[in-house]
């Protein structure tokens, strides 16, 4: 494990970003922060800005307006860094696979390291999956 | 001297894709556009690709929030254009789901809106409160958000005699927290001065601007579709409609705070008739979707809810239309946001809980003289047209 790793296991901050999500995942990745799960404790945070974040924890099946900032976010992300489709939107379009508005899956636009699937996923999951996504590093 | 201030799509303070220009004069917002679209994931043309049955389970996701008040509208205008009679059971049981979906709607709310002040503590105070409403959900629906429940003509779960005591239990624990939150709320001076006379929604405002929901509540209007046009269990319980006169961000948390303790009446009272019923009968059979159209009305813990649809006869809906609350609401910014200051925009504009995936529903260009539809790919050659043409005449 190279420095890089071993500095981004601790604390690692988060950015998140909807691409079309419907609220579910988003409010659920919320739910991780506060009181009952508590992630904030071993370090992990919220961020404002994608050049801060460890992580790009992105929700939902990306649609055509989305795509390209998506792309865009990823490239301004410091490397290595986590990308972590959220929710079965994010991980295979679900239901919304055959709408003329949708390009695809997350993965059709950026590479992907975590997926979590569900709808929503439970917070238990969402913080086991980052867990493994960072286990990975 | 007038300054653009862009915010958005992608900003950390919105948890959905939304831009907002702010044309500002010093501190004070003179004028402003909303441009929504981010999100849109064209449910209404998708939903003519799914039968009937399918269809409550793809408007369930237009929201996660609102996830039980969408399907809600949508059987009860598949009910409508079938002409079918709910049971009674299915009908209580529905109202109890909305009732706690509401709860939960409202408390998440009231965090948010802490949150965007800089007041954390509300924030994580409050969702702790709302952490045993998602367990109850877990429990009596087996998900913590997109909850399943609803079925053309009845519910697709019971909920069980062996149940109910939970859900008493977790209402005996919310209701002393409710109160709590309230009074904290409302006597608190630092919220007092952050809220009160903030983005002040005039009456008259409220009604040229159609408005709905808490947000039309908070400004003297009483409109509650609950009331108004009865559906699930709602006349078959006592309940009042909460009404603010102030129109500013405090009355419309006060609104949803007071909403909270009918809601928890309301859960109550159908709990108790739950446990008067015989288990079993919670659905009715539609055996076949005759041609023609329906409509389902629904208070959604942002407004009302409007759902229309049109069957041919054949499995599939023709046509499906959706209007969610916060499409009538988003407008009211014009008349709430202008003349205040840019501290304050954010909070004016969480005041009216907007949830722009439910918004964003549809996007058509039509020709006027050709009556032609234009899609994406014309639409992307009509702007490179444009541009080129602009670029031709600055001669660049």
């Amino acid at each position: 494990m190279g420095l890089k790793s071993w500095s981004l296991r601790k604390s690692p901050w988060i950015f998140h970003l909807s691409t079309g999500s419907c609220n579910n995942c988003d409010i659920e990745l919320l739910d991780c922060l506060t009181p009952k799960f508590d992630v904030e404790r071993f370090g992990i945070v919220l961020v404002g800005s994608i050049r801060h974040a460890d992580a790009l924890i992105v929700t939902g099946a990306v649609t055509r307006q989305a795509a390209p900032k998506l792309k865009y976010l990823w490239e301004q992300m410091p490397k290595p860094g986590l990308v972590v489709a959220l929710g079965t939107c994010g991980c295979s379009s679900g239901i919304f696979r055959d709408s003329y508005n949708i390009i695809g899956p997350v993965d059709k636009i950026i590479p992907v390291d975590v997926y979590v699937p569900g709808c929503p996923p439970k917070p238990e999951a969402i913080i086991s999956g980052i867990v493994k996504g960072l286990a990975k590093l | 001297m007038k300054t653009i201030i862009p915010i958005g799509p992608y900003h950390p303070l919105l948890e959905e894709p939304e831009f907002f220009k702010l044309v500002v004069e010093g501190e004070t917002v003179v004028d402003m556009d909303i441009r929504i679209g981010w999100n849109h994931r064209g449910i209404e043309k998708l939903a003519e690709t799914k039968t009937f049955d399918q269809l409550v389970f793809l408007v369930e996701r237009i929201c996660g929030i609102c996830s039980t008040s969408h399907p809600i509208a949508d059987v009860l205008a598949q009910e409508d254009l079938a002409g079918v009679e709910v049971p009674e059971r299915a009908q209580y049981i529905r109202s109890i789901v909305a009732e706690l979906e509401r709860l939960h709607s409202h408390l998440l709310w009231l965090g948010l809106a802490g949150h965007f002040i800089g007041y954390n503590t509300v924030f994580m105070w409050v969702w702790k409160y709302r952490e045993p409403l998602l367990d109850l959900f877990e429990l009596i629906t087996g998900n913590r958000n997109d909850y399943a429940m609803l079925r053309p003509g009845g519910v697709r779960r019971d909920i069980y005699k062996k149940d109910l005591p939970a859900i008493r239990k977790v209402m005996d624990e919310l209701e002393p927290a409710n109160e709590m939150l309230t009074k904290a709320i409302l006597d608190d001076p630092v919220l007092n001065a952050r809220l009160k006379g903030v983005g002040v929604l005039s009456k008259e405002d409220a009604i040229r601007y159609c408005v709905v929901g808490p947000t039309a509540r908070a400004s003297g209007v009483d409109i509650d579709v609950r009331r108004d046009e009865p559906y699930a269990a709602y006349d078959k319980v006592e309940w009042k409609v909460i009404v603010q006169e102030d129109g500013d961000v405090l009355a419309k948390a006060v609104v949803r705070l007071l909403e909270n303790f009918e809601s928890i009446k309301i859960i109550r009272q159908c709990v108790d008739r739950l446990e008067e019923l015989p288990e079993g009968n919670i659905w009715n059979p539609i055996p076949e979707m005759p041609p023609g159209e329906g409509i389902g009305h629904e208070e959604a813990p942002r407004g009302e809810c409007f759902h229309y649809i049109r069957s041919d006869g054949g499995n599939y809906p023709v046509r499906v239309k959706v209007r969610a609350p916060t499409f009538s609401n988003l407008p009211s910014f014009k008349a709430s946001c202008l003349g205040e200051t840019v501290s304050d925009v954010a909070l004016i504009t969480a005041g009216i809980d907007p949830c722009y995936c439910c918004t964003e529903r549809m996007a058509a260009v039509y020709d006027g003289s050709n009556r032609r539809l234009y899609d994406w790919q014309d639409l992307v050659r009509l702007s490179q047209e444009k541009t080129e043409k602009i670029r031709k005449e600055l001669g660049r």
